[in-house]
């Protein structure tokens, strides 16, 4: 097995759509009088994973662990600090403006949030067709306008909602209207950043299984960014952990589930109640609040508030290293175990 | 709330503006009475042929009659036909000042806005300049400098006129800015931008499209007092003899005028003031309505 940190997932490289590489966002943190730059907030600390074409990786994580800034950053909404992301072999992060406007085209995002993700005081129509008059994709008024009703279908809106505001829908179908907005560009690759996390339950499985509809139709990839463990097991493919600006596991969606290799994973799963009345589990309560992200903790990130800590994780940062195939993980209980 | 309404598929945005206008009954008021009021100081002299400087000692300071419907003030000369030339005059500078403050303003504001760093804070810098400088020494220093020279290329009137709008618009921005500014500081890092961003739109479609409409409201009612402001600052430089001349009647000339005679010729004072009194208001509850109007989000 393979320890090379380069190629984490020898079985996908033949083509990725997408190759994120040590990507880091630190955010400065200004104080003092003359707004000195007196510290950084490490938001994205050297994330790297791979996007198979057709694929979806779930990508999850407490508040605050820097997966949304990460999905940002990949389609440069945050200009990264340092890192690569490429793109079906180009780097995007040193793209031009005009590039980069153009590859919009092939990366787009779904956004949490349908209340603030949608302008007020533009019309659906409007707002689904905007993507069509920055990119001049359609030639007429008529096609134009059919082009709309079309997109408006297939995320099971109809026409005639073409000339309504956004206030007038629900939270459900204005997630629709973002979700066809994102796809008016034919885009490859969608970051979702937690597309559910603001909706009811079961308007939740709507969403979700429309973006599974639309997967298989468009051949669509996507990074869906969510915290709900079970939301992300459902549509995803492969599974990321997320832990204070780090991948701290990623996996198979059910061997990660079944087998996790990281206490952070095992205590996440634990939380996740079982739709079983009279049955528990044994939660791991984790302890503390997450680390502040100006000044992690030394070794392993996760060390202060990890039940099975060892005096070596306070001081050595765990390898990122394959367990078995194609499962990551960063932990110090892996070489105990005898894996490499 | 009321539900929704589906609207027939052929009316276009300014239709629907207008539909939410009307429904807006203060603003709908307002615009007649602004319009009236407009109608009547540009039509207003045609019709009512009194001269507005005809000195008549036998008609001093008489009280409204059918003769005068406004009365005569203390040279005997028509109140009633000074008013409607000197509202030209007085609605206009109100007008212009406010386009040019709003305009200044937006547009300082939409920069620092954007932009953030270096030029956001010069451009902060330079309005808290402004809004410290003190204004009437400096309007005199200004007016003293520019006079002459303006009157020589547009002549007298024009030359006036645009001097003193640019100057009380010029004063009257810092306000504006701050508010687009703040409005802008917030709109920037909304989701609905963001969107738009990735959907590849230019910083210039960002702002004309996503930011600056959402950002408008309050701006609206600040431009409607603004135009009030501007009305009263002309009285008060035309007071101090710095605005159009003496004979040039405007609303707040005539006010002025009238307060050494208030106790016994109160209706001297009174026309003028209602009538900057009705302006202001009207021009305020169309801001109000235009505000509404705009605003989808509310159920008219």
């Amino acid at each position: 097995m393979s320890t090379a940190r380069r190629d984490p997932f020898p079985a996908l490289a033949d083509q990725p759509l997408l190759r994120v590489n040590e990507l880091v966002k630190h955010f400065p943190v200004k104080g003092g009088l003359f707004g000195r730059t007196s510290g950084s907030v490490r938001a994205v600390d050297g994330v790297s994973f791979e996007l198979a074409k057709g694929e979806t990786l779930g990508l999850v994580g407490e508040s605050g662990c820097g997966k949304s800034t990460t999905g940002r950053c990949i389609l440069r909404l945050i200009e990264p600090t340092s890192g690569e992301v490429w793109f079906e072999g180009r780097n995007v992060v040193g793209l031009g403006r005009e590039a980069m406007r153009a590859l919009c085209r092939d990366m787009q995002i779904i956004f949490q949030d349908p209340y603030a993700s949608l302008d007020p005081r533009m019309t659906v129509g409007a707002i689904v067709g905007e993507a069509l008059v920055i990119h001049n994709l359609t030639k007429t008024e008529t096609q134009y306008r059919e082009r709309i009703v079309e997109l408006l279908e297939t995320v099971g809106l109809h026409a005639d909602h073409l000339r309504r505001y956004p206030h007038e829908f629900s939270g459900g179908q204005r997630q629709r209207i973002g979700i066809a907005r994102a796809l008016a560009v034919s885009p490859k690759l969608i970051v979702c950043d937690e597309p559910v996390s603001a909706l009811d339950v079961s308007i939740q499985a709507q969403v979700i299984n429309l973006l599974e509809d639309l997967q298989q139709k468009f051949d669509l990839t996507y990074l869906f960014i969510a915290h709900d463990l079970s939301v992300v097991e459902h549509i995803s493919d492969r599974v990321a952990v997320m832990y204070l600006g780090r991948i701290v596991e990623i996996a198979p969606a059910r061997e990660l589930y079944t087998t996790p290799r990281h206490p952070y994973t095992e205590a996440l799963l634990s939380a996740v109640p079982i739709p079983e009345p009279g049955l528990k589990r044994t939660r791991i309560r984790l302890v503390g609040d997450v680390p502040n992200p100006i000044n992690p903790p030394s070794g392993c990130h996760f060390h202060p508030r990890c039940p099975k800590v060892m005096e070596r994780c306070k001081t050595e940062s765990p390898a990122f290293r394959q367990v078995s195939g194609g499962h990551w993980a960063a932990c110090h209980l892996n070489d105990s175990a005898g894996l490499t | 709330m009321v539900a929704p309404v589906r609207r027939a598929a052929t009316v276009s945005l300014t239709q629907d503006i207008w539909r939410r206008f009307k429904r807006h009954r203060l603003a709908l008021f307002g615009a007649v009475i602004l319009l009236v009021i407009i109608a009547g100081v540009a039509i207003g002299p045609w019709l009512w042929t009194v001269p507005i400087n005809e000195i008549d000692f036998n008609a001093r300071l008489k009280p409204p009659s059918w003769q005068h419907p406004f009365g005569t003030d203390d040279l005997g000369q028509d109140l009633f036909s000074r008013m409607l030339y000197g509202g030209r005059i007085s609605i206009a500078v109100g007008l212009a000042a406010m386009t040019i403050a709003i305009v200044v303003g937006t547009i300082i504001g939409a920069i620092a806005g954007m932009s953030r760093g270096l030029v956001d804070t010069f451009l902060m810098w330079l309005t808290d300049l402004f809004l410290s400088l003190p204004q009437l020494p400096l309007l005199l220093l200004i007016i003293y400098l520019f006079r002459d020279s303006l009157k020589k290329i547009v002549g007298a009137e024009t030359g006036v006129f645009i001097m003193i709008v640019v100057v009380i618009g010029g004063f009257r921005w810092m306000p504006v800015a701050r508010l687009v500014r703040a409005q802008f500081l917030s709109l920037r890092e909304k989701e609905f931008v963001e969107a738009a961003r990735a959907l590849g739109a230019s910083r210039l479609r960002q702002v004309a499209r996503h930011i600056l409409p959402n950002a408008l409201g309050p701006v609206i009612v600040a431009g409607t007092i603004d135009v009030a402001a501007a009305i009263i600052a002309e009285s008060t430089l035309s007071f101090l003899g710095l605005g159009f001349p003496p004979d040039i009647p405007t609303w707040g000339r005539v006010l002025f005028d009238a307060k050494d005679y208030l106790d016994t010729s109160p209706y001297w004072a009174l026309f003028p003031g209602t009538l900057i009194f009705l302006t202001v208001l009207s021009i305020n509850y169309i801001g109000d309505g235009l505000r509404d109007a705009l605003d989808p989000r509310r159920v008219l």
